[in-house]
C-alpha cells in the first residue's frame, strides 16, 4: 500500500514539475490521435451520410459491416497496417513503419468505422425528418447528405469524440506499428504498459492521470460547445 | 383557366390498404382546396401529385410541365438563419449567389419577416417558421404551389397571416392546391372544392355550391360534423 501512495506522490511531483519527457509523450499522443480522428472524420462522415440517405446495392451489407467494424481489435488493425507498411509490404517503399505517421494511419483505420457508423445513425434520424422537404426542393441524394452533415454538425461532434476517445485510449495498434521507441513513437498508453511491466509505477500512474484528465477535459469542452450551439441554433 | 392536370385512375396501395382508390380528376381552377375526413387520403393525393410518392397504378397527365413547390404542415428549418433557409431553396435551383441573396430578402419582406432574416430559423415561433417556409417557396416562383394543411398547428393570428400570404402568392398567378381542416379558410381561398372520402373522389364542386348544396351524402355529413 505504501508503494501505491509513493507512486501517487511521485506522479504529482512529475506533473507539478511538468517534466519534459512527460510532456513530450503527452504531446505526441495528442498529435497522433487528433490527426487520426481528423482523417477518420473526413473519410467516415461522408461514408456514414451516404449510407444513411443513399440507395445503392449492397447498402445494407455495408451498414452491417461498418457496425461490426466498430469493435475491431486494435492489435489486429496494428498487425494489418504493420504488414502493409513493412519493408516487404505493398507500401514498404515509403519507410513509414515505426514512425508517428504509421501510428496515425493505424488509428485512423481503427476509428473510421466508428465515426462512419455513428454518423449514419445521426444522419438517418435527420433524414427521416427532412426527407420530404429536401426532395421537394429538388436536392439530390448526395446534396441531401452534404446538407444533413452540416445541419447535424453539433450531434456529429459526439461521433468525432467517440472516435478520439477510442484512438487516444488504444495501445495495441500504436505499439505494433510505432514500436514504442523512446522519444520517437512513445505515447501515453504504450509508456504506461512499458513502465508498469518495468515496475516504474509513478510515471505510469502520472500518465494514467493525464490520459483520464485529457479525455474528460475534451468531453467537457465538447459538451459545453454543443449545448451552447444547440441553444444558439435550436 | 384550362385544365392543367388530368389524373387518370390513380391508385396507391400500401400493404392491403387502398389509400388512394381509382381517382380520376381534372384540375382547371387556379385555387383548389381538397377537403375530407381524417385519413381520407388528402395528404397522400397531394404527395402523389408533387411526386414525393409513386402511384401503384394510374397516371398524372400534365397539360404542360409546371414548376412546383410544396409547403408542409410542419415547417422544416435547417440549423441556420431564416435568410439562409430561403437562400438554400434558390441555391438548389442553381441561381447565382447574388440572385439568391436578393430574391431571398425580397421574399422574406413579402412575408413580413425581413427584420428576422439573420435570426436562427429554428428558434422562431411556429407561425414565423411557416412564413419562412412560405418565403422559401415564394422565392422559387413556382407555377403550382401545393400546401398540406399549412395552418394546422398555428394559432388564429398566424393562420390569418399565412392565409394572407397564400392569397398573395395566388394573386401573382401561381396555381394553389391545398388541404385544410379550417372550412372558413377553404371558403375564402378556394374556387373549387375537391371532396375526398376513403381514398375516392366523392365530388368536385365550385366553392359556393359546395358549402350550400353539397352533392353527396358524405360531404353533407362532413359539413354537418365540422360546422354544427
Amino acid at each position: 500500500m505504501t508503494e501505491f501512495s509513493d507512486s501517487f506522490l511521485t506522479a504529482w511531483q512529475l506533473l507539478a514539475a511538468s517534466d519534459a519527457r512527460l510532456s513530450a509523450i503527452v504531446l505526441l499522443s495528442l498529435r497522433v490521435s487528433l490527426a487520426a480522428t481528423v482523417i477518420a472524420c473526413v473519410i467516415g462522415m461522408p461514408i456514414g451520410a451516404l449510407l444513411a440517405v443513399g440507395r445503392f446495392p449492397g447498402r445494407r451489407v455495408l451498414i452491417v459491416l461498418f457496425n461490426g467494424l466498430m469493435g475491431l481489435p486494435p492489435v489486429v488493425v496494428g498487425l494489418l497496417v504493420y504488414l502493409l507498411l513493412s519493408r516487404a509490404g505493398p507500401l514498404g517503399q515509403f519507410g513509414l513503419l515505426f514512425s508517428p505517421t504509421a501510428m496515425v494511419i493505424a488509428q485512423a483505420v481503427l476509428v473510421t468505422p466508428i465515426v462512419a457508423a455513428l454518423t449514419r445513425q445521426v444522419i438517418a434520424d435527420e433524414w427521416s425528418e427532412y426527407r420530404e422537404q429536401l426532395r421537394s426542393l429538388g436536392a439530390s441524394r448526395a446534396r441531401a447528405a452534404a446538407t444533413l452533415l452540416w445541419d447535424g454538425r453539433f450531434s456529429l461532434s459526439t461521433a468525432a469524440l467517440a472516435g478520439f476517445g477510442r484512438a487516444i485510449a488504444e495501445v495495441g495498434a500504436v505499439m505494433i506499428v510505432g514500436g514504442n521507441i523512446d522519444g520517437v513513437t512513445r505515447v501515453m498508453t504504450t509508456t504506461i504498459a512499458l513502465e508498469t511491466s518495468k515496475g516504474d509505477l509513478p510515471l505510469a500512474l502520472a500518465l494514467g492521470f493525464i490520459l483520464i484528465a485529457v479525455v474528460l477535459a475534451i468531453n467537457a469542452v465538447a459538451y459545453a460547445v454543443r449545448g451552447w450551439a444547440e441553444r444558439r441554433w435550436g | 383557366m384550362n385544365t392543367w392536370l388530368t389524373i387518370e385512375r390513380l391508385g396507391l396501395t400500401e400493404g392491403s390498404t387502398r389509400i388512394i382508390d381509382d381517382v380520376s380528376l381534372s384540375l382547371a381552377a387556379q385555387r383548389t382546396v381538397v377537403l375530407g375526413p381524417n385519413g381520407a387520403g388528402k395528404s397522400t393525393l397531394l404527395r402523389l401529385i408533387h411526386g414525393l410518392l409513386h402511384p401503384s397504378e394510374g397516371a398524372l397527365r400534365w397539360a404542360q410541365p409546371l414548376s412546383q413547390a410544396m409547403v408542409f404542415q410542419r415547417p422544416i428549418m435547417l440549423r441556420t438563419t431564416a435568410l439562409a433557409n430561403v437562400v438554400y431553396g434558390l441555391k438548389l435551383k442553381g441561381h447565382a449567389k447574388e440572385v439568391c441573396q436578393r430574391r431571398a430578402l425580397d421574399s422574406l419582406a413579402h412575408v413580413g419577416l425581413e427584420h428576422l432574416a439573420q435570426r436562427p430559423a429554428r428558434l422562431l415561433s411556429g407561425g414565423e417558421q411557416q412564413r419562412v417556409a412560405l418565403a422559401r417557396v415564394w422565392a422559387l416562383e413556382p407555377e403550382l404551389l401545393i400546401l398540406d394543411e399549412p395552418t394546422a398547428s398555428l394559432d388564429p393570428a398566424s393562420s390569418r397571416e399565412v392565409e394572407r400570404i397564400i392569397n398573395e402568392i395566388a394573386a401573382s398567378g401561381t396555381r394553389i392546391l391545398m388541404t385544410t381542416h379550417n372550412l372558413g379558410q377553404a371558403r375564402r381561398i378556394a374556387e373549387e372544392i375537391v371532396f375526398i372520402d376513403r381514398g375516392r373522389i366523392a365530388e368536385q364542386t365550385p366553392v359556393a355550391e359546395f358549402f350550400t348544396q353539397p352533392r353527396t351524402l358524405a360531404a353533407q355529413d362532413f359539413l354537418q360534423e365540422e360546422m354544427p
